[in-house]
């Protein structure tokens, strides 16, 4: 006789007309497969906990995001924002469909040039870009994006050393109506702060002010704020045309969409509520054709959106080491993911798939990472199907930030595999081990004993 | 170790305590436990029983049966632990 499949007892008391914050059962069926591969395969072959990366969902999704924007502007450019995810075989995939790589370091920087991109298609951000780097970026043509005056004195030193005129942009901050404003990057827009940077530029000559950039800050819930930012650049690029009879080339909206998880907090799911490609797109777009500029003198869009754009990609596969019950009674879960590898579980109600069939039944669970740290929560509160000690679970949503702000802390960094469009899984980052750890230590020879 | 009078449950998994009026959901082996308990059979005929019937092993059914024990307990819907204890 053939044995039924087994589920562990459970009980659940049942509460009418109250709000339960652990929320409805959001679960209804198992995920076995990422684009055709068998999750249980994946663990098998590549180990637990998993990253895994769907190469499909990537190019679907650059795709809508360059058909939201291509229908509404004339000309629009994507740039891969590599502090989102620089694993290369990612920013190589945004390269083939035509992104241009938007880096914040010299260490991004060089890791574009390595992948092959051309120099004159890397935008350089951020407030630290040390003398060699700006020298490399000059000599490559790239375009510069100046963040502060001490950046713009050294920039033009360099012009004159080098005998280039380098292309650049100012980064751009202003009020848009959203709370944070950010106002750490760039020049302020109301003060006159910008008006001054741009009047230095186009005084001393040395530099070539290519374009204006704003970044107006993270996971952006309102897309009207980018309208009113994009009208703020529109009329700066106008008022210099006027002012210098000089055309600004493009304007760079920068990035800051949100994807669709759920930020803590929140009442509605990220994927019901959180504004799309589209949304966005009708707000920048209409500013910018609303503005001014002639119809022939229309500046290109430039966009570095990197989190809307990878996150949806991403899974993180897991596997239960233990339940337990809390001193009250709440059901703890324990799984080999840890808040080392998934920073975003800070911000998000991730949302935890198990990768194996279940019934209705749920529990209301806490998921506790795998650390010997308080911290380590993965989820505070999720009504979950039951889970049994070796089963699998995918986590959706971490294709963005979490690769490239790990940590190697107590374990080890994990193997990353991408589903290719032949619905094949390939290694694209092998998982850490101590021999990598210890090969970048140095013991000093009095301490290499340490005694029995 | 005895489930306390008067709580009813149906076959689809509805547990109902009269004493405090509050309603509990359970699932089909936790149903067949709660009359496993009820029948006052022990710790052995029961893992007997769901062994027979799924498909787990010892450990892991003790374990959980235990587990589920001290729930029935937390809620106040059996008498006594006497069987976890021992």
């Amino acid at each position: 006789m053939t044995k039924l499949r087994y589920e562990r007892p459970v009980i659940k008391k049942l509460e009418t007309g109250m709000p339960n914050k652990f929320g409805t059962r959001t679960e209804y069926e198992p995920m076995t497969h990422i684009d055709g591969v068998a999750v249980k395969d994946l663990i098998t072959e590549f180990g637990s906990p998993l990253f895994v990366i769907s190469e499909k969902t990537i190019r679907d999704t650059i795709k809508k995001a360059k058909k939201a924007f291509g229908t509404r502007y004339p000309k629009v450019q994507f740039a891969w924002s590599y502090k989102t995810n620089y694993l290369n075989a990612i920013c190589s995939i945004f390269h083939q469909e035509g992104s241009w790589a938007e880096v914040v370091s010299g260490f991004e920087y060089d890791k574009a040039i390595s992948l092959g991109v051309d120099g004159r298609k890397i935008i350089f951000n951020g407030p630290d870009k040390s003398e060699q780097d700006l020298t490399k970026a000059i000599h490559n043509d790239s375009l510069i994006h100046i963040d502060h005056l001490d950046e713009l004195y050294s920039i033009t030193e360099l012009a004159s050393k080098l005998k280039k005129r380098p292309r650049v942009a100012i980064r751009v901050n202003m009020d848009t109506g959203v709370y944070p404003m950010w106002d750490r990057f760039g020049f302020n827009y109301e003060n006159g702060q910008a008006w001054d940077a741009i009047n230095k530029i186009m005084h001393s000559e040395k530099l070539e002010l290519v374009g204006l950039h704003c970044h107006i800050g993270t996971f952006m819930l309102s897309p009207f704020a980018y309208g009113t930012a994009a009208t703020k650049l529109a009329e700066l690029a106008l008022g210099i045309e006027k002012k210098f009879s000089h055309q600004i080339k493009y304007i760079d909206m920068g990035g800051g969409f949100a994807s669709k998880n759920t930020l803590k907090g929140s009442y509605l799911p990220g994927s019901d509520i959180n504004p799309d490609f589209d949304d966005f797109a009708e707000a920048i777009t209409s500013s910018l054709l609303n503005s001014n500029f002639q119809k022939d003198k229309l500046p290109l869009l430039i966009l570095e959106t990197g989190r809307a754009l990878v996150d949806e990609a991403g899974y993180l596969l897991g596997s239960v080491i233990s339940n337990k019950r809390s001193s009250t009674g709440r059901r703890n879960t324990i799984i080999d993911v840890g808040v080392n590898i998934l920073f975003t579980s800070f911000w998000y109600d991730h949302k935890v798939t198990p990768a194996q069939p279940f019934t209705h039944y749920t529990e209301d669970t806490c998921l506790y990472g795998p650390l010997c740290m308080n911290i380590d929560v993965i989820r505070e509160s999720a009504n979950l199907p039951l889970l049994n000690k070796g089963n699998h679970i995918v986590i959706h949503n971490v294709g963005a930030y979490n690769m490239t702000q790990w940590m190697q802390f107590i374990t080890l960094r994990p193997n990353v595999v991408l589903i290719g469009p032949d619905e094949k899984p390939y290694l694209i980052r092998s998982r850490e081990s101590l021999e990598n750890m210890n090969r970048m230590e140095h013991v000093p020879r009095h301490l290499k004993e340490i005694g029995k | 170790m005895k489930l306390h009078k008067n709580i009813a449950v149906s076959e689809d998994g509805l547990l109902f305590n009269p004493v405090t009026g509050e309603s509990y959901s359970v699932n089909p082996i936790g149903v067949e436990i709660i009359n496993l308990i009820r029948e006052e059979k022990n710790q052995e005929s029961i893992c007997k029983c769901i062994l027979a019937k799924y498909a787990t092993d010892k450990t892991t059914f003790e374990k959980d049966y235990h587990d589920f024990l001290g729930i029935l307990e937390h809620h106040n819907l059996i008498e006594s632990h006497e069987e976890k204890k021992a």
